[in-house]
């Protein structure tokens, strides 16, 4: 799947995306392909020039990235990156606004203002790094921790529930919905294009491998052995299948995903589900986001749905424009002297 | 309509009175109509709406009592008026609740209708005080409001309920009558508000009409009272709030520094009401921004600011704390700010609709590491325009986060505002940065002030954030001496704002031995308690403090001047505590926090204490 880039006036490259500041991630860090992969895309998606770019975060590990971007950045407090990146797009729309964020600054200490920012359709794109723990602080279990996951702070493992990120952004009314892998260096540019060109509040969450704290949470999903039987890539438009040999499908049978054997002649791809990002209702994608709490189901990656409806700085602008036109530009001398006003001479 | 014939007018210097009623009788409208119309005669006035925190409690009990007082003059006043001279009580629980404020020998005029069983046992009286002798020594008017409403109101389609609800009207037009004032403003009201429901028009019309020419055509009243105009400096006037004038003067402002205005608020009482007036204001490309939450109302305005707006947002106590954190990320981000904080009575959610002056230590100090800010104080309604300027000027100018404290008195409290000619309006001159040429985003004026240079500006694209940054070129930084001199770097840049304000002014006598201090909303209160104690002949002397962070310049020479400083604060010493530990001088306290404001008896009774005997006279 190939997106439609605009007409490139400005010949930026990768290198131009690049800061002075030394990258200070540990080695290994699945941070470095994020980064490398936003410098390598932006070229491709930037159709203004690039001091209308504003990258905003949070704290954590992830949140140090506006700082290795050559574009204008705000490291804000814990959790209020989306918040921050409102009042920005808000204040100035012709910017294009972007929140690198992480599983515990988006979703526990940021997760009002996530769920708020969905709401509104603030057109700002999040990307999530998930790597299912808390890193910056050495160790501790996030909300999207697997329940059972030892860290120190579950010596005997998480009791909780993890937060399905994608699934709490659907529910959120985000308008577009992506997951990648930081190791699939293609899909995810892949994937930072098209929250790049989506208007209104695009949310990317990317499993990112945390080699220190967490090493291996999603080997399953990025070794050559594994990833074809454990990951599913959604496509537009195309049937479900994956499997090393593209020979296992999904179908869709009333409410229930099921997984059917291409080889045994009973299915053929013409059987399957066929993807729609665009599906007005979000009833199927809540069921794909499902897929992977359901065992032997493969973990999708890619769009899950992009709807189109105004964005909340458009609302906003588009309400001045109607009260001006409707009562006239303002006029400070007649505000303040409205109401019952007299005169003692 | 014809003034009472035979009724004799009496001339009155000032009067104070106290509209109370149900939370759901219409009080508070009651007391602003009546506002507007004093204002509008040309009285001095001030008031003081005093509410419950719920907002329909159960009909007729004391605790869902609302009150609304006015105090109006001929001449010059600052105070609600410490007692009241009448009482509109509209149902037993009112006059329960109010009865004991009242002036000896006051005036009570009750809606004899809601006398039933039901409303005296609800207000916990054993017998009717109409009937038992109980109100002997004031001067009590029966009057069958709702009675005399619903006649008034027959053939007008409405539900019962909607004609009990224009009761207010016929009090209000009763009281119109009784300080033979003119209809108009309220009639004008009544169609503006109205302009869609023509029945509603007609119905409290015809109530307002009714109550005035019951006062007109009843035996009961045998006078009626005027008071004339006041002599107010040369102007044009209107009555104002304070947060009406805090919402104006952020929008001058935004006019002013050619900013365009975005306010991140979260609705807390008594704070709501400025983004309710901005959001009105659209027309003027203000951007009004209902946050999930206060922290998002900062948060939210932190990056307008960053993205070159004139960035404020509006709380009370509560949400303050909640915004603490933000805070220091304005000021670590040095980028202009302003925080409005409508005090209430605290701590926790305390006393949501009454006023208190306990934040001003959290505005100083509340916050982690050392984290200066500028706090400045309004101290009557009008005066919140000024100081909404004045913040605004100074958070642009200074590239820093301003606290500006009202409170709930000054924020519900209206006067008469001399509205500024439109040339006289201070100019807020803004530069951003466009110049790459020797730009690095910590580099510094002689004010210690940081380059804003906004996202969109070619050249010029920085990083910046809550972590300590190398002076000048604004990168990460954990250097020790570095981090030392940041520290002392903001705390001066704060500090150098005293150059920029005016000095404290001196009112009363320069020579006395005593010297009241205060800050804030109680401005009124010890005005009027030092011009007392001077008309008996005490040497007293007066500052009132705008600027509390940093504190005016000659502040140290003027506390030093006297021999005793009294501090009058509705805190336990706040501002006190700060005098002390800045200037080390003692100070004399006056303290009282029942969630209203002071009254000018205490104060007067204070100084008279502390000046003591003849001392001074």
């Amino acid at each position: 799947m190939e997106s439609k880039t605009e007409v490139k006036e400005f010949n930026y490259t990768a290198k131009d995306f690049a800061s002075d500041q030394d990258v200070r991630w540990c080695p290994g860090c699945g941070d470095y392909s994020i980064l490398a992969q936003v410098q390598r895309t932006f070229p491709e998606i930037i159709n203004k020039p690039k001091e209308n770019i504003v990258w905003v975060s949070g704290i954590g590990c992830s949140s140090r990235f506006p700082y290795y971007m050559n574009t204008y950045g705000f490291h804000g407090i814990h959790g209020r990156a989306t918040a921050i990146a409102t009042g920005v797009k808000v204040a100035n729309p012709n910017l294009d606004v972007w929140v690198a964020t992480g599983d515990g600054d988006l979703l526990s200490i940021g997760g009002n203002h996530f769920i708020h920012t969905c709401r509104k359709n603030v057109d700002i794109k999040i990307i999530l790094f998930n790597n299912r723990i808390y890193g910056l602080t050495k160790g501790q279990y996030s909300p999207t921790s697997l329940k059972g996951q030892v860290t120190k702070t579950t010596p005997y493992g998480s009791v909780d529930y993890p937060f399905n990120p994608p699934k709490l952004a659907l529910g959120a009314e985000a308008t577009f919905i992506a997951r990648s892998i930081d190791r699939n260096a293609k899909h995810l540019q892949e994937m930072i294009k098209r929250a790049g060109l989506h208007k209104g509040t695009a949310f990317l969450e990317v499993f990112q491998n945390c080699n220190i704290f967490n090493d291996g949470a999603f080997d399953l999903l990025t070794d050559k052995e594994t990833k074809d039987d454990h990951v599913i890539e959604l496509k537009h438009g195309e049937p479900l299948v994956f499997g090393k040999n593209k020979d296992k499908g999904i179908r869709l049978e009333g409410f229930n995903p099921v997984i059917v054997d291409l080889t045994t002649g009973h299915y053929s791809v013409n059987d399957l589900w066929i993807h729609d990002e665009f599906d007005p209702s979000p009833a199927r994608a809540s069921i794909i986001m499902s897929f992977d709490e359901r065992a032997d189901f493969p973990t999708p990656i890619g769009i899950f749905r992009q709807i189109f409806k105004e964005t909340c700085d458009e609302g906003i602008t588009r309400q001045i424009n109607e009260v001006k036109k409707k009562k006239g530009e303002g006029d400070l001398k007649q505000v303040l002297y409205s109401g019952n006003i007299w005169e003692v001479k | 309509m014809e003034n009472g014939k035979d009724k004799e007018l009496l001339e009155l210097k000032e009067v104070t009175i106290r509209f109370a009623g149900d939370s759901g009788d219409g009080m508070q409208l009651t007391g602003s109509q009546f506002s507007d119309n004093t204002a509008w005669v040309g009285n001095d006035l001030n008031t003081l709406p005093d509410y419950p925190a719920e907002i329909r409690a159960p009909a007729g009990t004391i605790y869902g009592v609302s009150g609304f007082q006015l105090h109006f003059s001929s001449d010059d006043i600052h105070t609600p008026g410490d007692q009241p001279d009448v009482l509109v009580a509209m149902n037993p629980a009112a006059l329960k609740k109010n009865l004991s404020e009242l002036k000896s020998g006051g005036m009570i005029i009750v809606n004899s209708d809601s006398f039933d069983a039901k409303n005296l046992s609800l207000a916990n009286y054993s017998s009717n005080p109409l009937e038992d002798g109980s109100l002997k020594g004031f001067q009590v008017f029966q009057v069958p409001i709702t009675s005399m409403t619903s006649r008034a109101l027959e053939g007008i389609k409405l539900t019962p309920k909607e004609v009990a609800r224009t009761k207010n009207f016929f009090a209000l037009g009763l009281m119109y009558w009784l300080f033979n004032r003119p209809l108009d403003t309220t009639i004008n009201w009544i169609h503006q508000k109205f302009a869609k429901k023509p029945e509603y028009v007609q119905a409290n019309e015809r109530a307002l009409k009714a109550g005035y020419d019951f006062g007109d055509n009843t035996e009961i009243f045998t006078s009626r009272f005027a008071v004339s105009p006041a002599n107010l400096p040369a102007g044009v006037y209107r009555n104002i709030s304070g947060n009406e004038a805090t919402a104006l003067g952020f929008l001058t402002a935004s006019i002013k520094s050619g900013l365009p205005l975005f306010l991140g608020s979260y609705p807390i009482t008594p704070a709501s009401e400025i983004l309710q007036y901005l959001s009105e204001y659209k027309n003027f490309g203000v951007k009004t921004f209902q946050a999930e939450d206060e922290i998002a109302g900062i948060t939210t305005a932190i990056g307008a600011s960053f993205a070159g707006n004139l960035a404020i947002t509006n709380t009370s106590g509560p949400g303050l704390s909640l915004k603490s954190e933000a805070l220091g990320l304005a000021i670590m981000t040095e980028l202009p700010l302003v925080v409005i904080d409508v005090q209430r009575g605290g701590p926790s959610t305390g006393l949501p609709t009454k006023t208190e002056q306990a934040d001003l230590l959290q505005a100083a100090f509340g916050r982690n590491g050392e984290a200066p800010l500028c706090v400045l104080a309004a101290r009557t309604p009008s005066h919140c325009f000024d100081m909404a300027l004045e913040s605004a000027r100074i958070a642009l100018k200074f590239m820093t986060p301003v606290i500006l404290l009202t409170d709930g008195y000054i924020a519900n409290g209206s006067e008469p505002w001399k509205l500024p000619k439109m040339d006289e309006l201070p100019e807020i001159p803004v530069k951003f940065v466009t110049d790459s040429e020797g730009y690095y985003p910590y580099n510094r004026n002689e004010n210690l002030v940081r380059p804003w240079a906004i996202p969109g500006t070619p050249n010029l694209e920085h990083r910046i954030g809550g972590l300590e940054k190398s002076n000048i070129y604004g990168n990460v930084s954990y250097d020790p001496e570095n981090h030392d001199q940041m520290i002392r770097i903001r705390k001066q840049k704060i500090q150098n704002i005293q150059n920029d304000i005016p000095d404290l002014e001196i009112e009363g006598d320069l020579d006395a031995e005593v010297l009241v201090a205060g800050w804030g909303g109680t401005y009124g209160a010890i005005k009027e308690a030092v011009t007392k104690a001077r008309a008996k002949g005490y040497k007293i002397a007066q500052v009132h403090f705008n600027y509390i962070c940093p504190f005016p310049k000659n502040t140290g020479d003027v506390l030093k001047r006297y021999k005793k400083v009294l501090i009058p604060e509705i805190n336990l010493g706040q501002l006190a505590y700060m005098i002390r530990s800045e200037f080390l001088i003692d100070v004399i306290q006056y303290n009282l926090v029942r969630g209203l404001p002071l009254r000018v008896s205490g104060i007067l009774d204070k100084i008279l204490e502390v000046a003591g005997g003849n001392n001074g006279k």
